[in-house]
């Protein structure tokens, strides 16, 4: 399940913050926010996402430029809301 | 002792002319910018000077200095010439915050054309609608942002030329043009066009309450406000070592961020990277940056995260910091003050001033909360919004206008004359922003007169907005309006009717906001949407945007009598 959520996260963000054809790679420690994938503004929508894909709400002082800045924090970020 | 020494005196006994005798302006009919950012200097004998430490979010450095970034200019000035640029031509620059972006800026100056430089992370109906007006024949850009300009280049019959500055043979789509500064054969002279101080220079756009955004054009001679400015408001000195957080998408990249530090030949930091507390910290103190400009979001971001972080790391380097692109508020001023033992001073100024003109000053007292005094050659007051007399009378709210004729004032917007003249009233050019005067001079300021939405020191444009959420398959019609926020001062709501056959749910609201996103920007999309039936209209059909924004600041509503009667 693990495994399988890290994908999903990953693809999304791939297909939603990334240019087809840009250079850039996406693993599970690539830094999102201070890598420039998603900025700080971004951030609300990757929120939204999470939020309906989990049915969680993620209140605003989790969700940090730190939170979000690899999928690994945000799979930590996901295992507050019991989503593992 | 600060540069600027005593403020009153320098007020009370100013001339442009300071500028233009420390520069030497006009000597040997040289007006260009990139000529006293860079050969200027080297000529005094600094080439061996660090211009620019430059690091990605990876840790990675690059070091330029004075004579690199002279010779890599003249490269990028010889390769655009060859490639067929001419002076007066519009050259976009659409890149992240990497070394090339600077440098170019200055290679397209030394060629006579024009700088566009635009913010990377715009969508590509923001890149098209700024590219179409400007008329832009070059787009020097990167293998991360080519896509989007791939996308919309088939509609944009004078975009000739699309260079990609990390480009290789393999990355490269037909009609695609690869250059690589370093890689280049280095031109060690290049002739500097010399057409004269009021040759456009930089072409930056700027959004407004209606219509598409406006390219505000600036000429040579803007240097001249730039070097005092960054002179005595930064107060920077060739010993410092001073960082810019703004990107030079923006006015304040270019004016505070190349133009300004480099004609005073300091050292600059540049960070390629996006915020995260730690992160700056780290960089601050492990370049020992002496001099900071940021901004309030930013600086509303630090203070969230405390103090303890603050105390890992030894800041002791910085000497003086200023903040731009919002009003600075009382509480960061007096938190930077006991955390770095340094107040941050605020500074106002906007795309079409090119430069600071109202700011707290280096040994002035500084009123926290307060925009500070006029800038020595700037005559400021406010006037009344309707007869645009200057108000006397202190702590009276009023229009900030300025008199004309300061040398960073842009010369028109691009291709559109009435809306240039429409921002003169009375013989003074009005910013678009209230503001009240102390008795002791002091402006503070109170908001913006129309409905643009500043969010995190960044000008959106509700129509731009609107018409873009039209574009979406499930709106019927929408407003955008700016909502107070604590750290981005405001950010963009929506207000969104569905067409039938809709639901107003999740899914959608995820929708719309990655729609806005790709299309128009991160600043642009929508952080809150709300489903509504319908909009308060007038009775003309014109949707009541003033009165959605005056609920979100929980002000009076104000006369409703053209209210449509639902």
């Amino acid at each position: 399940m693990n495994e399988e959520l890290k994908k999903t996260i990953i693809e999304y963000i791939k297909r939603e913050y990334l240019e087809e054809d840009a250079p850039e790679e996406v693993n599970e420690s690539t830094p999102l926010i201070s890598g420039g994938i998603v900025d700080s503004f971004s951030m609300v929508s990757l929120k939204t996402f999470l939020e309906k894909k989990f049915s969680i709400k993620i209140p605003d002082d989790k969700a940090t430029p730190e939170a979000f800045d690899s999928v690994n924090n945000i799979m930590n970020l996901l295992k507050e809301f019991n989503v593992t | 002792m600060s540069n600027i020494g005593s403020y009153d005196k320098r007020y009370g006994n100013f001339d442009w002319k300071i500028s233009a005798d420390e520069l030497e302006y006009g000597k040997d009919g040289m007006y260009n910018i990139a000529y006293y950012c860079s050969d200027r200097i080297v000529e005094k004998g600094f080439g061996g000077r660090m211009a620019m430490i430059w690091e990605s979010f990876k840790g990675e450095i690059r070091r330029f200095t004075y004579d690199d970034i002279r010779v890599y200019s003249n490269t990028f000035a010889a390769f655009l010439k060859d490639t067929g640029i001419e002076r007066g031509d519009r050259v976009c620059i659409f890149m992240d915050r990497i070394p090339e972006l600077y440098i170019s800026f200055l290679g397209i100056l030394k060629l006579g054309a024009i700088t566009q430089p635009l913010f990377s992370a715009f969508g590509e109906e923001a890149l098209f609608t700024r590219l179409e007006d400007a008329g832009t024949k070059a787009i020097l850009t990167t293998r991360k942002h080519a896509g989007k300009v791939r996308r919309i280049k088939d509609r944009l019959p004078a975009l000739k030329h699309v260079i990609v500055v990390d480009g290789d043979a393999l990355s490269l789509k037909p009609g695609e043009i690869a250059f690589n500064m370093e890689k280049a054969v280095r031109f060690d002279s290049f002739d500097i066009d010399r057409a004269g101080p009021e040759v456009p220079s930089v072409l930056h756009y700027t959004s407004g309450t209606t219509g598409q955004p406006k390219g505000a054009m600036h000429v040579h001679s803007s240097l001249l406000a730039q070097y005092l400015t960054a002179k005595w408001v930064l107060d920077i000195t060739p010993d410092d070592i001073y960082w810019c957080t703004a990107d030079p998408g923006w006015v304040t990249g270019t004016s505070y961020g190349i133009i300004g530090p480099w004609s005073c030949g300091v050292t600059q930091a540049v960070l390629d990277s996006g915020f995260s507390t730690q992160k700056w910290y780290q960089f601050i103190e492990k370049h020992r940056v002496t001099v900071w400009y940021s901004a309030p979001t930013a600086i509303r971001l630090l203070m969230k995260d405390g103090n303890a972080v603050v105390e890992q790391h030894d800041l002791s380097c910085l000497r003086h910091l200023i903040s731009v692109g919002e009003p600075l508020n009382a509480e960061a001023v007096v938190w930077s003050e006991q955390t770095f033992g340094k107040p941050f001073h605020d500074s106002y100024w906007q795309t079409e001033t090119g430069a600071i003109v109202i700011t707290n000053y280096p040994g002035m007292k500084i009123k926290p909360g307060s925009m500070g005094k006029a800038f020595p050659g700037i005559i400021a007051t406010v006037v009344d919004q309707r007869t645009f007399q200057p108000i006397t009378t202190p702590g009276t709210v009023g229009l900030i206008a300025l008199k004309p004729g300061w040398p960073s004032m842009f010369r028109a917007y691009w291709g559109n004359e009435e809306m240039y003249r429409s921002k003169f009233r009375n013989g003074w050019y009005i910013c678009g922003d209230r503001s009240s005067i102390d008795a002791e001079g002091y402006f503070w300021f109170v908001g913006r007169d129309d409905d643009v939405i500043n969010t995190a020191g960044h000008l959106v444009g509700p129509f731009e907005i609107e018409s873009a959420l039209l574009e979406h398959e499930a709106v019927a019609e929408s407003a955008a309006v700016g909502k107070p926020d604590p750290v981005n001062m405001e950010v963009v709501k929506a207000f969104v009717a569905l067409k039938p056959g809709y639901e107003p749910d999740a899914d959608m609201e995820l929708s719309i906001m990655n729609f806005i996103r790709k299309k128009l920007s991160p600043l642009a999309m929508p952080q809150e949407i709300e489903f509504v039936d319908s909009l308060p209209k007038t009775r003309s059909g014109k949707i009541m945007r003033r009165l959605l924004r005056a609920k979100e600041w929980g002000q009076e509503i104000g006369d409703v009598s053209t209210l449509e009667n639902d």
